[in-house]
């Protein structure tokens, strides 16, 4: 039986005021979002939306996921995965743009 | 050394403590959340692909979105995430009947979800808003296969789609398709995970009702909560990339 | 004490229900070897049917359409039924617990889930074959597998199975992952771990990241072919070239997960066979990791003539080269383990031996193909199919069969004819070099690959290659018959045949359904000394047993620190 101080049995209960605290601030967040969605930012647009959603993100994975409290092994892994993801966009994304070019050029020159 | 065959009532047996069994399960169910993002990065591959390739298509064709709809079904799911967590505090306190309405709460939040998916999906089968390989599709190549009825629905529907297509040319409307090709994609997966979410909620409360969990075993809650949570996390990045893209 | 005792894992209960539901690694281990053994013989009969039709240009027994199907089943049985599965499921499952000093895996029934998917993955694509026409390649390239191809109902079904066989990876790796991690007893530190398990460890990171994007684009192409969604249409606006991408953004780090656990079983048999300490663990164990991390930033070595940008090309190209190095450790390290060992050429060394000269070539030849320029004649021909069969089927096989006959006394408690598998194993590698080495040179002249027909120049190569894979096929039947025999006819085994140091050798000749009742203790698993040969036992015993359980041998006092 692990030892616990608290004696609930295994791991650490996040409180309810902690839990509130970050859905609000997850509302509050989507309401962010979808104002400045309707703005426009010459070019930021999407980059701000990503910043915020990675902060709404980061809120649901550390609190509501518990990542905050847990060992270190879970976060690191969760990690890895994210930047293997960014290989996968990085490489096809670029690839794309690179040869989209050479396809338009072509494009253009049946016309 | 441990005894082999004496372990508590809740350990199995190829587990020394209960503590080994939980961090092994949660591990073992963080893991799999991993192999969801990758299956998910496919798609958002081909997503970021298109809209780079074609960011006016893409700015065009999100005018198509609902983005009330969107913002609600967000909302919910962070509401679902919410009592979905307050469900795993439940479990580990031994609040058996606050667990089933916790739980109950966040069915009844993906059931809404689903519903809301369900309007948007319909409306856009009406009007035509599909991709172009669609039968019902406005948005063809060439226009003289456009259904009969998805033109007099898309000329009385919401945006007139049909007469936008018409004003485009044949490889933007082409590309427009595109876009919800991978509106549906995104979406479809998303809303197949949702629908599989429900299932296991709906079989943890059947459990709970017959009092398998408490503070000595409530693992199956907690990692079902993380897969639920992981659902929420891809709408998180899904409704700005999908119905706010100006 | 080699005599068959009371109760063992495959005696403790009978009848198909308890196979078919068991939860024992053990017993799930096995089932994987029969099934993926079952696979490799049909994926091989599509593989001589080809090397008929070959022997001569022009049709010999079948059409054109018939060659493309013949291709295309033979590469997908082989690569998502046999070669993926078969070292990590098949002799993974059955020796990782084991070897870790464990009970079982992690998730028992996620394991025995990921044998009835792999069933079930085997029978959509049998009805694949059996709706017929596939003829996409294994490599189901868009927009011919989306929409050209006849084979409407067979590139579903196959695609479905696809998903599911890499749903069945995933699980397993999933569960060698977590069980690495969380189940290792006292003392069993990283740097304790055998070197077998270090390879399935790194496969299992591959098989979780990677698979699950081959998953995603399999249901994209029944998608595109159900619903003409359009994704990689050119017709619809879409990219062919993403398909590409997608696709081998798993299907390059899935060769390593055909090779890394191959490369497991090397290290285990170098250092068994020449009864020393491995050269070089740490960086072994290191390079493994590596290879896996390196295995996903090559994908677009495969895509050089597809339309890729020169400026990513560029930078796969230089990627390709730099996985050389871990791997050429690797090699390095075995040979350097060779060094003043005491060596005993068994079947388990033959094919040891073997995979250094196949690994070796095959692995060689990729460096052509990795150069841009000389890539560009290459690509297509039989130079790449050469190049990849040395490297997946010479090298894996290798590692296969060299586990095969390794732990073969671990799991029936009978040993193999010696003669017999000795002769052969050198029957297969010299078959295998008489079947692809030609093909080398007939790719460099231009021969090009997927083509039922050819031109004359090339028939010389092409007979030598079929007589070759005839000898292979005899070869892998008689394997196949003396293993199946050796089960009720063999002699017995002892525990320890081998004498090697590994926890799987101090179980009982045909271990316990719950392996240990009590964790041994963690010494050095290279530590050779810890046994010594026996005469009477005619096998290796422990030197100091640990009292009242003989088969566990204590590590000596000074090996390394025990916290």
């Amino acid at each position: 039986m692990s030892s616990d101080s608290h004696g609930h049995g295994i791991g650490h209960v996040v409180p309810i005021k902690t839990l509130l605290g970050v859905l609000i601030a997850l509302l509050l967040l989507t309401g962010l979002t979808y104002w400045t969605g309707r703005m426009d930012f010459h070019g930021w647009d999407l980059k701000i939306a990503m910043v915020i959603a990675t902060v709404k993100a980061s809120l649901v994975c550390l609190i509501f996921m518990h990542l905050k409290w847990d060992k270190p092994l879970n976060a690191i892994l969760f990690f890895i995965a994210l930047i293997f993801v960014g290989i996968f966009l990085a490489y096809t994304v670029t690839d794309t743009f690179e040869y989209e070019m050479n396809v338009d050029a072509l494009l253009e020159s049946q016309r | 050394m441990s005894e082999a065959h004496a372990h508590p009532e809740h350990v199995a047996h190829h587990f020394d403590t209960a503590e080994q069994q939980f961090e092994t399960g949660k591990f073992g169910m963080w893991i799999f959340l991993l192999t969801e993002i990758l299956f998910f990065s496919g798609l958002f591959v081909v997503y970021s692909t298109l809209r780079n390739n074609n960011p006016e298509v893409f700015a065009y064709a999100a005018n198509h979105l609902d983005t009330d709809l969107g913002a609600i079904n967000t909302v919910v799911l962070l509401i679902s995430s919410f009592t979905f967590a307050l469900g795993v505090r439940n479990a580990m306190l031994g609040q058996r009947k606050a667990l089933t309405v916790n739980l109950l709460i966040t069915f009844l939040c993906a059931g809404a979800f689903m519903g809301i998916k369900y309007q948007e999906y319909t409306h856009k089968y009406h009007e035509g808003l599909l991709w172009s390989g669609a039968e019902h599709s406005v948005f063809k190549e060439d226009l003289s296969k456009v259904l009969p009825s998805v033109r007099e629905h898309s000329a009385h529907g919401h945006t007139n789609a049909i007469a936008d297509a018409e004003a485009m040319t044949p490889e933007f409307r082409r590309e427009v398709g595109l876009f919800f090709a991978i509106y549906f994609c995104l979406t479809g997966l998303h809303g197949i995970h949702v629908l599989l979410g429900m299932v296991l909620i709906g079989w943890l409360i059947r459990r709970n009702a017959r009092g398998d969990f408490g503070p000595h075993n409530f693992g199956a809650i907690d990692f079902g909560a993380l897969y639920w949570h992981i659902v929420d996390l891809i709408w998180i990045f899904l409704f700005p990339l999908l119905y706010l893209i100006a | 004490m080699s005599s068959e005792q009371n109760v063992n894992y495959l005696n403790c209960s009978k009848g198909f229900s308890s196979w078919f539901w068991t939860l024992d690694h053990k017993r799930l281990g096995l089932m994987y070897l029969w099934s993926t053994i079952a696979a490799m013989f049909l994926g091989g009969i599509f593989a001589l049917t080809m090397r008929v039709e070959l022997f001569a240009p022009g049709a010999q027994i079948v059409s054109a359409d018939q060659f493309n199907q013949l291709f295309t089943l033979h590469g997908a049985i082989m690569v998502f039924l046999v070669i993926i599965p078969s070292v990590p499921a098949a002799l993974g499952n059955f020796v990782l617990p084991m070897m870790l000093g464990a009970k079982d895996v992690a998730f028992p029934k996620l394991n025995r889930f990921s044998y009835h998917l792999w069933l079930l993955g085997a029978i959509f694509f049998v009805s694949s074959m059996l709706a017929t026409g596939l003829d996409t390649g294994w490599t189901f390239y868009a927009p011919y597998s989306t929409v050209h191809s006849p084979a409407y109902t067979a590139v579903v079904l196959a695609v479905f199975g696809a998903f599911i066989l890499g749903f069945s990876s995933i699980f397993t790796g999933l569960n060698f992952v977590a069980t690495v991690h969380k189940m290792r007893p006292p003392g069993m530190t990283w740097f304790r771990l055998p070197l077998f398990i270090w390879a399935i460890y790194a496969t299992g990171l591959i098989q979780i990241l990677a698979t699950p994007v081959i998953g995603i684009t399999m249901l994209l192409i029944a998608v595109e072919r159900i619903l003409e969604i359009g994704i990689f249409n050119p017709a619809l606006g879409g990219d062919p070239v993403l398909f590409q991408h997608m696709f081998w953004f798993y299907s390059h780090p899935a060769v390593y997960i055909m090779i890394l656990p191959a490369m497991g079983v090397m290290s285990e048999l170098f250092s068994t066979f020449a009864r020393k300490k491995i050269f070089g663990y740490s960086f072994i164990a290191m390079s493994s990791v590596a290879i896996a991390v390196v295995s996903f930033i090559v994908w677009g070595h495969h895509m050089f003539v597809s339309g890729q940008s020169p400026l990513v090309s560029i930078v796969f190209s230089a990627m390709t080269f730099f996985v050389a190095i871990p791997t050429a450790i690797k090699i390095f390290s075995w040979v350097a383990t060779l060094y003043k060992g005491s060596i005993n050429m068994a079947t388990p060394m033959i094919y040891a031996m073997g995979f250094l000269w196949l690994f070796g070539i095959g692995g060689l030849t990729g460096l052509w193909l990795t150069t841009l320029e000389t890539d560009i004649h290459l690509h297509d021909t039989y130079f790449v199919v050469a190049h990849f069969h040395f490297v997946m089927v010479g090298s894996a096989l290798m590692g296969f069969l060299g586990g095969i006959h390794y732990w073969w006394p671990k799991m029936f408690g009978r040993m193999y004819p010696e003669r017999k598998g000795q002769v052969a194993a050198v029957g297969l590698i010299v078959g295998f070099n008489v079947t692809f080495l030609p093909q080398f040179v007939a790719g460099t002249q231009g021969m090009p690959r997927r083509y039922f027909d050819y031109a004359e120049r090339f028939e010389i190569y092409n007979q030598i290659s079929t007589f070759g894979a005839f000898l292979m096929g005899l070869s892998l039947l008689t394997i196949l018959i003396y293993l199946i025999r050796s089960i009720k006819r063999g002699k017995l085994a002892p525990a320890n045949p081998w004498g090697g140091a590994t926890l799987e050798w101090h179980t009982a000749p045909i271990p316990d359904p719950h392996n240990f009742d009590n964790a041994p203790q963690v010494g050095d698993p290279y530590d050779m000394e810890i046994f010594k040969w026996d005469e009477t036992e005619k096998g290796y015993v422990p030197v100091n047993p640990v009292p009242g359980l003989p088969y566990i041998a204590q590590p000596k006092a000074d090996s390394g620190d025990s916290h």
